[in-house]
């Protein structure tokens, strides 16, 4: 969103400004939504002055979240699920790109990060995206000592970051790492445009320093039937997002049955043995379809020295 | 007015002539006059405001300007938070359980560890808020507190913990403030009398008000020392209901009492050696204290080497892969902390006291300044070289992410509350005797030194 609206600061204005009425004004939601699902179409919205304008349906990558009240419940009947195929990926980071961008992250503010994994030193090494895995058992929410993260009954744990008081309790009680701390004052979600568009747990904007923030699902997305940034934003297809109650997953390109993935690919969860009962699957990374070394290939110095720690690099070295 | 000075008098009459000669003696104890006395005041003062100017600066940029960043969540802060609220405990269960056992020769360090229990047990709450990213919704820990959280168990347990410490320091002061009362060192209508005659809830030295004091006293005494073991243990369990490779363990909530009371002691034996030499107490405190306090020091020491060494053990010979990183950690990158507070930090308590010959007060002072020493580092060590080790090994995140590294911020705010620490409890012993008057007639109570303190 943020990248489209560079173009024109108009454009950015009554998209903001519509994206506020779609927040407050229950009675518009609905015809919105359902011009969001035509391509190219325009959009009829009412900016804060009264006029009604048109924006590009395109531009609206982000009708709003529920509110406060409606992002604890969950959308009905929905029991999210996510299928990483790690034999596809190759660290393109677009996955990292598009949802920091989404999520008006600052670079260094990771929802979703890829890790270069290697099990032991005669395995062989991959790429290993690592979103929040929203687990059904969560540590984060079961330690928060005044509810700002909870447990949705569609199986997306979410962040009020305007009921968090910043303990940090369930930074350390996830096993994962999946939660980032507003650390600055002045970030991207707190400029002045930023500072009008009315916030939603759904998608976390505008960021409030001094709070915990994490990968939410995009459920924002999800209310609009679309999918989440980072599987949007794949170019190999890695993400595989659904419904287990459909049992169907998608990436995109590909909708298949949740259930026979899994089976047919011997998938498995990251540390299953913590029981934290993540939604997030994996495929192994057999028959992989690019050398690891493509994921460093083209990078900036920045991104090439993050990895230097990594257990590949560290048994190398000491090989 | 004669009606007034009768009463007076009458007053003087009920205390015994020791407390009255006591009470003369450190009735100047409770002024500050000396030159010493002012700047040590106006240092801490100094040093608090210093504290919290870090607090300010943390505020206006943000937690941005801590050590802290997303892997190392929690710092000097938490470890702060942890060493005071141990030194409180520690004054809970020796104060308490002295208490209970009636040991004579206790008396006259009993109001040292009273004292240091009600302070530091204010203290150390202080350094948990310094580390929540909101101050301004503190007030939602109330509002929309979760019981299933430890940290609400936590909320719950200090709150207890400091009315019950306070109530406990308090009904043994009750004698004291009594005494004050009815003395003579302080002029009719200053606001020292005034409080101390609100504060004496109308105490008279009379078996009735001794028999309900001594059977409060004895209740929260009781009370205090299960509190205060249930505190600490709660505060343990916050590390160790997660489920990071060096906090999940089953053996933190006796580890964490251990180290408290361990630590504890050992400011209680250098509050004691400061005491003594400041206010000229040889005659009260005497190295029979040093020695009889140095031995339980001891047994600490031996307890808490002996958890250390369980913890460390089953963690490296097992050699999970994640424990076996930490490990790993630990004996490099930490290899100086980690010998000062787990080799240093129990041998060197153990072969001062051990061994007779070398029990000085001074050599016993220097084993207490080694444990506080080490038990920080202790603390250290616990809570960011675990941080700095997560499950998934840290990638993928900006370089200074990495590693922790404290910065003035930090700093200062530690200086600050060090510094309330120990303003508090000068204040304290300005407003009481630092040694307890009443009931101080035992054989080597009555002054053997014939010098009035100025």
């Amino acid at each position: 969103m943020a990248r489209k609206n560079k173009k024109s600061k108009n454009s950015r204005r009554n998209f903001l400004n519509s994206s506020m009425l779609l927040g407050t004004s229950a009675l518009l939601l609905p015809e919105v939504m359902s011009s969001c699902k035509k391509p190219d179409d325009k959009v009829k919205v009412l900016t804060q002055e009264g006029k009604l304008v048109e924006v590009n349906k395109d531009e609206i990558t982000h009708c709003h979240g529920a509110s406060r009240e409606e992002s604890r419940e969950g959308i009905p009947n929905r029991k999210f699920v996510m299928v990483i195929d790690l034999s596809k990926c190759r660290n393109a980071r677009k996955c990292v790109d598009l949802c920091q961008e989404a999520h008006h992250l600052l670079p260094g503010q990771e929802f979703i990060r890829v890790y270069l994994m290697q099990r032991s030193e005669k395995s062989a090494p991959y790429w290993f995206p690592k979103p929040c895995f929203h687990c059904n058992n969560p540590l984060c929410a079961s330690v928060c000592p005044v509810g700002a993260t909870y447990k949705r009954s569609d199986g997306i744990v979410l962040v009020d970051n305007e009921r968090c008081i910043g303990c940090k309790f369930c930074m350390t009680g996830c096993p994962y790492n999946a939660r980032i701390f507003i650390w600055e004052k002045l970030e991207v979600g707190h400029d002045e445009e930023n500072e009008k568009i009315e916030y939603s747990p759904e998608t976390g904007i505008p960021h409030r320093e001094g709070t915990v923030a994490k990968c939410d699902f995009c459920p924002d997305m999800i209310r609009q039937k679309k999918l989440p940034h980072c599987v949007t934003a794949c170019p190999m297809g890695v993400i595989y997002f659904g419904d287990i109650n459909e049992d169907s997953v998608t990436n995109g390109e590909e909708t298949v049955s949740f259930s026979e993935l899994i089976k047919n690919n011997d998938g498995y969860r990251y540390l299953e043995t913590l029981g934290t009962d993540p939604s997030v699957y994996y495929l192994p990374a057999t028959a992989r379809l690019f050398p690891f070394e493509q994921g460093l290939e083209n990078k900036d110095e920045e991104i090439i020295d993050r990895y230097k720690n990594a257990p590949y690099f560290k048994n190398k070295n000491n090989g | 007015m004669t009606g007034i000075k009768t009463h007076h008098i009458l007053k003087i009459k009920i205390m015994d002539n020791t407390e009255l000669s006591l009470i003369r003696e450190f009735a100047p104890q409770l002024k500050i006059n000396s030159k010493l006395g002012q700047a040590w005041i106006i240092i801490l003062i100094t040093g608090f405001i210093i504290g919290l100017f870090g607090l300010y600066w943390q505020i206006h940029k943000g937690h941005v300007v801590t050590g802290m960043r997303d892997y190392v969540v929690w710092g000097v802060y938490i470890v702060n938070f942890i060493f005071f609220m141990g030194l409180s405990y520690a004054g809970a269960l020796i104060a308490g359980s002295l208490h209970l056992m009636k040991t004579a020769w206790s008396k006259p360090i009993m109001r040292m560890a009273e004292i240091l229990t009600v302070v530091s047990l204010m203290i150390g709450p202080l350094f948990i808020i310094l580390c929540i990213g909101r101050l301004d919704r503190l007030y939602y820990l109330f509002i929309f507190g979760r019981i299933q959280s430890p940290i609400t168990w936590d909320v719950i347990a200090i709150t207890t913990d400091l009315i019950g410490c306070i109530i406990f320091l308090y009904l043994a002061l009750i004698p004291d403030m009594a005494i004050l009362r009815d003395s003579d060192e302080f002029k009719d209508n200053s606001w020292r009398k005034k409080l101390y005659r609100i504060l004496a809830l109308g105490y008279q030295d009379t078996p009735e008000f001794n028999k309900i004091l001594n059977r409060s006293k004895n209740i929260m005494a009781a009370i205090i020392i299960a509190i205060a073991i249930i505190v600490y243990s709660v505060l343990a369990w916050i590390f160790s209901v997660t489920l990071q490779p060096g906090w999940h363990s089953a053996i933190f909530g006796p580890y964490f009492v251990i180290a408290a009371v361990y630590s504890g002691t050992g400011v209680l034996i250098i509050v004691m050696w400061l005491y003594r030499k400041i206010y000229h107490l040889e005659a009260y405190i005497t190295k029979e204290h040093f020695v009889k306090v140095g031995v339980l020091l001891l047994i600490l020491a031996a307890f808490f080497g002996y958890f250390t060494f369980s913890e460390y053990l089953t963690k490296w010979y097992g050699s999970e892969k994640n424990d076996s990183f930490l490990i790993d950690r630990l004996f490099s990158d930490y290899f100086w902390m980690f010998i000062i507070s787990n080799y240093a930090g129990v041998i060197i308590p153990l072969v001062i006291i051990g061994f007779p010959n070398l029990r000085t007060i001074n050599s016993i002072t220097f084993a207490a300044i080694i444990c506080v020493i080490a038990l920080w580092f202790n603390r250290y060590l616990i809570v960011v070289p675990t941080l700095e080790t997560p499950f998934l090994p840290i990638q993928d995140s900006r370089p200074e992410f990495l590693n922790y590294s404290s910065t003035w911020v930090e700093w200062s705010t530690t200086l600050g509350g060090t510094a309330l620490f120990c303003l508090l409890f000068t204040l304290a012993s300005k407003f009481v005797p630092i040694i307890e008057v009443y009931g101080n007639k035992a054989k080597n109570g009555i002054p053997k030194s014939d010098n009035p303190i100025t």
